[in-house]
């Protein structure tokens, strides 16, 4: 569904993807590892159109992301971002239903409220947090109400964004089966970026390693502790010894 | 030879920035304004910001006007009165204010507070990743945040312009009729004689130029605002300075084409 094929993308000086190449089928759950600054959030702005790659081609089922209109394509995208990216000077069922309030998929007002609540509750919150402001929200709520966000128009692919970065253990594990249940439940593609091995374990189908702006090692959750790899090994157990180097 | 060269080598540098960032503006300008007029359209945020930049930025331009048509009803007497012409207080009050000191400290006096916070605004939209939030939202911000706060500002700032020409004329008044023992109704009669249509229409003109440019700086510094909180300063800084110095050149522009083709 999803292919990327040798993308190259440098800012200024500093060479971020280096020929990356990755599929990620319909309906699969695929989640991208790798150390801080190797490129894995450049990979998913790439695909969305937010970073325009070098060279290289990315396409969604087959048609070249940068052809075509623009609008419909991104209406197929939901996306969870790492600090939330919630609209702060709305309330939270507004941002929730942000894309049903404008453009092709408007609705009447009291219906994407409703839908909004739906959502809410759908990530385990209660429809008094509605009319909150997402300042008024702790770190794991406003992690809910993105999701909430993400979700709310029924994407075909949902991207997440280090999903329980700043989160404590407890709600990284309820944020991780939310992820594991919704992508299940609405059959949804899946792309996660994360360095959170716990989150792997709860939403990969496939995991796809990325160092030196290449995937490194791709393949099922299942063997990620029997892979050889030992850029693979280093990172899955948190080493500070091994080849990739801890002062980057 | 090379220590010769390295200043002109700067200078160099430092007219191809120029030049690069005006580019950049006209650029950014040019989108904006070609958004106006194509759907969508945002009339909310283009409500909201009406509020924002128009409604709250009355008492500020108010009380500026205010105190400077006193001070310069002070002024004008003083220095009038050196060749015994304290008499045209009423006139030169009312062309000063309307012709330059409405529109341009209007316009100042936005510039610092809807400049900042428009800047403020969307560089920390833009370091928190609300500005790819809009775009995976489908959604264009240039035309979600840019183009509404530039039309707002823009009809705005005229009105704004409009109070502040009353608030600064009554300001002369009340100082020439209480302090400088001025007949009020001479002082009126004088000021409404002497006025011409064209002294307020090409104040307000001047006005819609400021609001432009402030709503301009505030966005263009903001949609490229580096990271963090001194990113964000630094760019809440560009945008008030860089829009003020706009004011005062544009300013003059608009005054050398109204007043001495």
């Amino acid at each position: 569904m999803i292919a990327l094929t040798d993308v190259h993308k440098a800012f200024g000086a500093k060479q971020v993807l280096r020929g990356l190449t990755l599929d990620v089928a319909k309906g699969e759950s695929c989640v991208i590892i790798g150390g801080s600054g190797t490129g894995k959030s450049v990979c998913l702005k790439c695909i969305l159109g937010l970073v325009i790659p070098d060279s290289g081609t990315i396409t969604v089922d087959g048609q070249d992301v940068t052809t075509g209109d623009r609008d419909a394509f991104l209406a197929r995208f939901g996306m969870l971002f790492q600090g939330g990216a919630l609209f702060d000077s709305m309330p939270v069922w507004q941002n929730v239903a942000f894309r049903l309030q404008r453009g092709a998929q408007k609705r009447p007002k009291l219906e994407a409220r409703e839908i909004a609540i739906e959502k809410l509750r759908r990530v385990g919150l209660t429809p008094d947090v509605a009319d909150l402001y997402p300042s008024e929200l702790s770190g794991g709520m406003q992690k809910r109400v993105g999701l909430a966000r993400a979700i709310a128009a029924e994407p075909e692919i949902i991207f997440f964004d280090e999903p329980t970065t700043g989160l404590d253990p407890i709600m990284s594990g309820v944020i991780n089966d939310l992820i594991r249940e919704i992508v299940t439940e609405m059959g949804a593609t899946a792309l996660t970026i994360t360095h959170d091995m716990s989150s792997v374990r709860a939403i990969a189908d496939k995991v796809a390693m990325l160092h030196d702006g290449k995937i490194r090692w791709h393949g099922p959750v299942a063997e990620i502790d029997s892979a050889t790899d030992p850029y693979l090994r280093q990172f899955v157990t948190g080493s500070a010894v091994g080849p990739i180097a801890a002062v980057r | 030879m090379m220590v010769f060269l390295s200043p002109i080598a700067a200078i160099g540098r430092s007219t191809l920035a120029l030049l690069s960032a005006i580019g950049r503006v006209a650029i950014y300008a040019a989108q904006a304004v070609s958004h106006i007029l194509r759907p969508p359209f945002y009339p909310r945020e283009f409500l909201h910001q009406l509020l924002h930049i128009g409604w709250l930025s009355l008492p500020v331009v108010g009380l500026t006007a205010l105190f400077t048509g006193g001070a310069l009803a002070l002024q004008i007497y003083a220095g009038g009165s050196r060749f015994d012409a304290q008499a045209v207080v009423p006139q030169i009050v009312a062309i000063g204010i309307v012709r330059e000191l409405g529109p341009v400290l209007g316009g100042l006096m936005v510039a610092g507070r809807v400049a900042a916070a428009i800047a403020a605004e969307i560089g920390t939209m833009k370091v928190t990743e609300q500005i790819d939030a809009l775009v995976t939202l489908s959604t264009n911000p240039l035309k979600y945040l840019t183009v509404p706060r530039i039309l707002a500002a823009t009809i705005s700032l005229p009105v704004l312009v409009a109070v502040g020409d009353a608030i600064g004329i009554f300001g002369g008044y009340l100082v020439s009729t209480t302090r400088l023992g001025f007949n009020e109704a001479a002082y009126l009669r004088n000021t409404v004689d002497f006025l011409e249509p064209w002294d307020v229409t090409s104040g307000l003109i001047k006005g819609a130029v400021f609001g432009f440019l402030v709503a301009l700086m505030g966005c263009y510094h903001g949609m490229n605002s580096g990271r963090g909180a001194q990113g964000v300063g630094r760019a809440t800084t560009n945008a008030v300075v860089s829009a003020s110095i706009l004011i005062l050149a544009a300013n003059y522009l608009l005054t050398e084409l109204f007043f001495t083709a």
